[in-house]
């Protein structure tokens, strides 16, 4: 072996990150033993799809004639269609043009979905879900990230969109938006102060912001949405969702509109999703959770390529 | 708005009418479209990274610390803080995909350190032996480090030198030191000396009157002995 011709950089760059990807094994198998205890399903659903759902800054990649999916939503909302009830996917999403510490084009997802259950539902099962994967990863219920203790058996904090701009940007949501200021504050002023030392739901958007969500039954100008940050970092999105046909896809048409004026691909309409709404779809809510960020804060990484295969 | 941002929207309004199978011909003419807009050169916000050096306000910055955000269902934000290079000051800066940057124009060159004349340092180029006149105000500490005819990088902002990086290390001749304790090697305790120019500078107790020693000049200390007087 003495003239042994150098390791590829992805060899040496995998075994720098091996312990964390041998936790991340060890996380995913205990995130699947929460759902199979709790009666989900485990499902596949195409990666390759016909039509994405039309998000104004979300831009699947084409691929041939058609899609890799930006997120399961739809195709596993079909399956609830068909009268499965609780189901999850654990599998590859693909964004394009999304690059940085906490971003990459290609990444893992976990997505469920609960017939019958509301956002609220959703956040406490999803507080249970991170107490267990902390008792996993650190034997307890409080886990250090990055220096700072997050406490998973406290009560984690809930604050509204509306709360969390006025205490923290000194600003209504409304007045955000209008200024066209909401996703820049968002990521300077509020987005750093959530997820400090327990972990943080941020609930009800304002109803333009939240493509397949419904609306607040006692508010109609906010969506039931939530999103969930630990340590600043967003983990994960849920709403109960949208099953009113009609409303579904004017939000649908002004997405695409939308994206439209902003030079976006034109997508082709979700066909079988709106034949499926409108042959009625059962109450439901879901959630999307970014696995390779949730495994960056359970491994105490600070950049995703800590805890992910370089490209190779 | 320039005329090819016009052209560019215009097209891309009748274009958008099309059927979906025309999309692959649209995005090629755009990316052709957006390729051949060599007059003006610009950055935009997908372009940013640590260490770019843009043009904001008329002022050349360098990019010293980048990240990119997407708040969830959001627009892409990119993260920056600015490093004004003439100055120093620092900024943060947010930018959206469809922000457009300047480039500032910059330009490297090599340059002979030739003479001082009153309070500016004259430089010559390595090729066209044009000579720059630097002010002692921009270089700073390092006007105590020039060497005649030792090669230096200079930058320039619109023409103008806005920064000299010297070589990393330069000899110079100890003009007054105390006397240095005899057989005493120790680099870890220090004493004030002189260089020629009268600047100070710490060195180790057996560092005499006329020994040549290295100077770093990125941080101004002493580095190691050369020789002995």
């Amino acid at each position: 072996m003495q003239n042994a011709s150098p390791k590829p950089d992805c060899v040496y760059q995998l075994e720098q990150i091996k312990a964390r990807l041998l936790l991340r094994a060890g996380l995913i198998s205990s995130i699947r033993q929460y759902f199979d205890a709790s009666g989900f399903t485990e499902v596949e659903t195409p990666v390759r799809i016909k039509a994405p759902a039309p998000e104004e800054f979300i831009e699947a990649p084409q691929s041939g004639e058609m899609f890799l999916r930006a997120s399961p939503e739809l195709q596993m909302k079909l399956m609830l269609a068909a009268g499965f009830e609780k189901i999850y996917q654990i599998g590859a999403c693909f964004r394009e043009g999304e690059f940085g510490r906490k971003h990459r084009p290609e990444f893992t997802m976990l997505e469920w979905y609960h017939s019958g259950a509301n956002y609220n539902d959703l956040l406490d099962f999803t507080a249970g879900m991170l107490r267990h994967l902390a008792m996993f990863a650190a034997g307890s219920s409080s886990f250090s990230y990055q220096g700072q203790v997050i406490d998973f058996a406290a009560e984690p904090e809930i604050i509204t969109v509306r709360e969390a701009f006025l205490r923290f940007a000194g600003v209504t949501p409304e007045a955000a938006m209008d200024a066209d200021q909401f996703d820049e504050l968002m990521v300077t002023k509020i987005e750093p102060r959530l997820g400090q030392g327990h972990p943080t739901f941020l609930k009800d958007y304002p109803a333009s912001r939240s493509a397949l969500a419904r609306l607040k039954r006692d508010d109609h100008t906010v969506a039931e949405r939530w999103e969930l940050y630990l340590s600043g970092v967003e983990i994960a999105n849920a709403y109960s969702e949208l099953i009113d046909p009609a409303e579904q896809e004017a939000r649908f048409k002004e997405a695409a509109s939308a994206r439209m004026r902003g030079g976006c691909r034109p997508y082709p309409p979700p066909v079988e999703f709106l034949q499926a709404i409108n042959a009625g779809m059962p109450e439901s809510s879901g959630c999307a959770l970014g696995i390779d960020r949730l495994i960056m804060i359970f491994t105490d990484a600070d950049d995703i390529a800590q805890v992910k295969m370089p490209l190779a | 708005m320039r005329v090819w941002e016009m052209i560019l929207r215009n097209f891309r309004n009748q274009v958008i009418c099309l059927k979906k199978r025309y999309n692959d011909i649209y995005y090629k003419a755009l990316i052709f479209l957006t390729l051949n807009n060599g007059d003006i050169p610009m950055f935009s916000a997908s372009d940013l990274k640590k260490g770019l050096k843009v043009q904001v306000d008329g002022e050349p910055w360098a990019i010293t610390e980048f990240e990119f955000c997407k708040p969830g269902k959001g627009t892409s934000l990119y993260r920056c803080k600015l490093k004004n290079m003439i100055t120093g000051s620092t900024i943060d800066r947010t930018y959206r995909p469809t922000d457009k940057l300047d480039k500032p124009d910059l330009e490297e060159k090599e340059m002979y350190y030739s003479y001082a004349e009153g309070d500016f340092y004259v430089f010559s180029d390595a090729e066209t032996f044009e000579e720059m006149h630097v002010s002692a105000k921009m270089l700073g500490r390092d006007k105590y480090f020039l060497i005649e005819n030792s090669l230096c990088k200079m930058l320039l902002f619109n023409g103008v030198p806005i920064e000299i990086t010297l070589p990393t290390f330069i000899e110079k001749v100890i003009a007054d030191t105390e006397p240095g304790a005899r057989g005493d090697t120790a680099t870890n305790v220090l004493k004030t000396a002189k260089i020629d120019n009268g600047y100070e500078i710490q060195v180790p107790l057996f560092i005499n009157t006329g020994d040549l020693v290295r100077i770093d000049t990125r941080t101004g200390l002493y580095a190691e002995r050369v020789s002995k007087a």
